[in-house]
């Protein structure tokens, strides 16, 4: 069906066929065997629409950016003043240690909820559900604004048989720091979305696996460690990436406590004093997308590692990836990455 | 006690839901004999073979290996299911081969190898690559211990995971139809290996479909069907004279 059309085509374009001195239709296929078959010189489909679109928004773009750059409201003198301002580093600082404290608290309980939701004990499974049904079901703002009064509700911890004088009793001076406030109620939100994350990966890996391992005489607990989780990693990193970036952001909340030592937080201090909100703003969305790219690019290189074995990536000194990888993420604003981001500051 | 079967079935049955998998096998093996066993698929020839190392519980009848019941322990005249690490203890007196290899992708050959002698049996690493290499050359694949298994063949992958299991010191071996996942042309090396070890004494049961295979190296050929033992014996003598119809039409189609 498709040899006539194509010849068809070929016959339209204008002395072509002249040119090579034979005929297509009987040319091609029986006499050319050695000589490569001949390159079809078309005149390419045009799209003007692309290109004016293009030009257009282009256009817009450099006309936005030009009367931003004048604009007087954007105070860009401030925005210089203060994106290094001291204040505002260490806010930046206290942003950045809220999402790993997070974080570390939401995978090591989402894990935990992730294998209750796996497990055979039905009782087990439902409070995982109940829980995740309630942690993803409200909003974070509501949770941490909850939690910023939790200590008005358990204003002292006791450990004993209800009903009877309690054993031991300490006043809750975990949820009057406002800090470890903040860390808990993001933590157990984060949490119910890791426990998905980590379930996704967990059942992604082949039965067979476990099966093998099994067969080899090694217990559940081995199975998880050496064989499941290094392959369910490769499913659980790419989303897991995505929900640091994510919290990063969502640190902005613990306003909600209330909690004003991060770097939203402070640069809004900081305008409510100098009234200047618009420039304040632009230095703490440069400081979240500085820190945002980094974490962009430390999650490549652990993707990279755990993607061994795949066939995606070659063998060979595969261990040293580790390593940058590894100081790429706590080590925020270092040099050698830190510069080619910090461009945007 | 050296007359002992290696794996003793009887009336072994399993069932899942209402479906009756296998309704009472019984069977003998004797220390290093190769017992081949045949059968249409859905025969329960699989089943049969992971209630020996107890990745499916058995429902009735008495399956034993090397003595020990298989995933009960008996006091008086009641049973215990047994506690996960003492079936794991069990089973590592078993290897066993999988159709579709099963091979740790994210370890190198050597890295699968040494895994569960490190870890279940606390060998020290230097001791457990040693014998990995040792196990490699065996299979023929000394030069491939850092290959991972994506960088090889559908038979050098079943070889490393022969060499695997082996790793272990088994006293029994299962074969899962070892080279039904395979390209016709990587079946012999597999077949290769195995002639190889029956020959050193392992005691070892084949599900497959390779009767070339069952008919050089097995001792004792077990036709299956339908959760059944149809026909028992000497390979020769029950491919070439069939006594019963349904192992007749079998044969008539895959020889």
């Amino acid at each position: 069906m498709s040899e006539p059309e194509s010849d068809r085509m070929i016959e339209s374009e204008p002395g072509r066929s002249g040119a090579s001195g034979r005929t297509p239709r009987a040319g091609r296929g029986r006499h050319d065997d050695d000589a490569p078959p001949e390159e079809i010189v078309a005149i390419p489909l045009r799209h003007p629409w692309r290109n004016v679109v293009a030009v257009l928004l282009v256009l817009g773009l450099a006309v936005f950016v030009l009367d931003a750059a004048q604009r007087a409201d954007y105070g860009w003198p401030d925005v210089g003043k203060y994106i290094f301002d001291r204040r505002i580093s260490q806010a930046a600082w206290v942003t950045l240690w809220l999402t790993v404290y997070s974080m570390i608290g939401a995978i090591v309980i989402g894990l935990l909820l992730a294998i209750m939701r796996l497990s055979p004990n039905p009782v087990l499974k439902s409070i995982a559900w109940l829980y995740i049904w309630i942690f993803r079901g409200t909003p974070v703002y509501v949770q941490l604004v909850f939690w910023g009064i939790v200590s008005l509700i358990y204003p002292v911890f006791t450990l004993g048989i209800p009903f009877m004088e309690p054993w031991v009793t300490i006043p809750n001076e975990v949820f009057t720091n406002l800090f470890i406030t903040a860390v808990i109620g993001l933590a157990l939100n984060e949490a119910a979305y890791m426990s998905e994350i980590v379930r996704a990966g967990l059942l992604s890996v082949d039965q067979g696996q476990e099966e093998a391992s099994t067969a080899l005489a090694m217990s559940w607990g081995q199975t998880m460690r050496y064989v499941v989780v290094p392959q369910a990693m490769k499913i659980i990193i790419p989303p897991t990436g995505n929900e640091v970036i994510s919290m990063l952001k969502t640190t902005s909340l613990v306003a909600a406590i209330p909690l004003s030592i991060d770097l939203y937080g402070v640069s809004r201090g900081i305008s409510a004093v100098t009234f200047t909100p618009v420039p304040l703003l632009i230095v703490a969305s440069l400081w979240y997308l500085l820190f945002t790219s980094i974490l962009m690019v430390g999650q490549h290189f652990i993707e990279k590692r755990f993607s061994r074995g795949t066939g995606r990536v070659k063998t060979g000194k595969e261990p040293a990836t580790p390593g940058p990888a590894a100081t790429a993420v706590p080590g925020g604003p270092t040099p050698p990455i830190g510069t080619d981001f910090g461009g945007k500051g | 006690m050296t007359d002992a079967p290696m794996v003793l079935a009887e009336r072994v049955s399993k069932n899942f839901g209402t479906n009756k998998v296998l309704r009472g096998i019984s069977l003998e093996v004797d220390p290093g004999e190769v017992l081949c066993i045949v059968g249409p698929s859905g025969s329960g020839k699989s089943t049969f073979l992971r209630c020996i190392n107890h990745l499916e519980r058995v429902d009735g009848g008495r399956l034993s290996v090397d003595g020990q019941l298989v995933g009960y322990r008996q006091k008086g005249d009641k049973l215990y299911e047994l506690k996960l690490k003492e079936a794991a203890f069990q089973r590592q007196e078993i290897g066993m081969v999988f159709q579709r290899f099963n091979l740790f992708p994210h370890l190198t050959a050597v890295e699968n190898i040494i895994l569960a002698p490190m870890r279940v049996k606390g060998i020290s690493k230097a001791k457990a690559t040693a014998r990995a290499m040792e196990l490699l050359e065996r299979v023929g694949l000394g030069d491939k211990g850092d290959a991972y298994p994506a960088h090889l063949s559908g038979g050098q992958q079943q070889r490393v995971a022969i060499a695997r299991a082996l790793a272990m010191d088994p006293k029994l071996m299962l074969f899962d139809e070892p080279t039904s996942a395979l390209d016709p042309e990587l079946v012999g090396e597999v077949l290769d290996v195995m002639k190889e070890l029956a020959k050193s004494g392992m005691t070892m049961i084949v599900v497959t479909h390779e009767m070339g295979f069952a008919r050089e190296v097995a001792d004792t050929l077990v036709f299956m069907d339908e959760g059944v033992v149809v026909e028992a014996g000497p390979p020769r003598e029950i491919l070439s004279n069939p006594q019963h119809d349904r192992t007749r039409t079998f044969l008539s189609k895959v020889l």
